[in-house]
């Protein structure tokens, strides 16, 4: 699955550890779904999209 | 929001908060698992000459102190995130399975002697840790 939280944190100038704590993950938690090795669940995935205020499909894309 | 987000490193989040209390914890009852463990063993010879009340005791205290250590470890695991669990979960899957093969495979050694030595329980438990730790450690890096 890709997604687009790499680029929204930089538009926003947040580092990796502010998204982990806005989310409550760790920092190597987005570090992996940043590069695409680890699929966050459905509900870390609307908490994301909450946050940017965008929907789920907006910041993640199924790569099939 | 935006401004949350910035100031969110200038303090622990409560979530941070809670995991380093739960691992707190986790060290703090492992530790008086491990002592009643040794106190266990080495009681009835050093401490009490082989009182039985006494031994009895100390082999449920330490049960049940096992108990609790179990209990706060799940709590501990439970607060993890999610890849963290997974990386847990993997561990305990691999560490499971190849304590029950190794752990057999051990014991038949020493069954139709093929080992010189007598196959003790401790071994089992040393070879989990590592499994465990290996398996962790390896899981965590593949996140990398």
């Amino acid at each position: 699955m890709k997604n687009k939280l790499k680029v929204l944190r930089a538009e926003r100038d947040w580092t990796q550890a502010q998204l982990a704590d806005a989310l409550e993950v760790s920092r190597q938690t987005i570090n992996a779904i940043e590069k695409g090795k680890f699929d966050p669940s459905l509900p870390l995935a609307f908490k994301a999209a909450r946050l940017f205020k965008l929907s789920i499909e907006e910041i993640f894309q199924d790569e099939e | 929001m935006t401004n949350d987000v910035n100031n969110a490193r200038s303090k622990p989040t409560d979530w941070q908060q809670a995991n380093k209390i739960n691992t707190a914890r986790l060290a703090f009852w492992t530790a008086t698992w491990v002592l009643t463990m040794a106190l266990t063993n080495f009681g009835p010879r050093f401490l009490w000459d082989f009182d039985q009340v006494l031994t009895i005791t100390a082999v449920i205290l330490n049960l049940a102190l096992g108990l609790k250590m179990v209990l706060v470890n799940i709590k501990h695991i439970k607060g993890l995130d999610e890849m963290q669990q997974r990386i847990q979960l993997n561990a305990m899957g691999i560490t499971l399975g190849l304590s029950l093969i190794v752990g057999l495979t051990y014991s038949n050694l020493n069954v139709v002697n093929l080992i010189s030595f007598h196959a003790e329980i401790s071994h089992l438990v040393i070879f989990m840790g590592l499994t465990y730790l290996t398996a962790t450690f390896i899981g965590s890096r593949n996140y990398q």
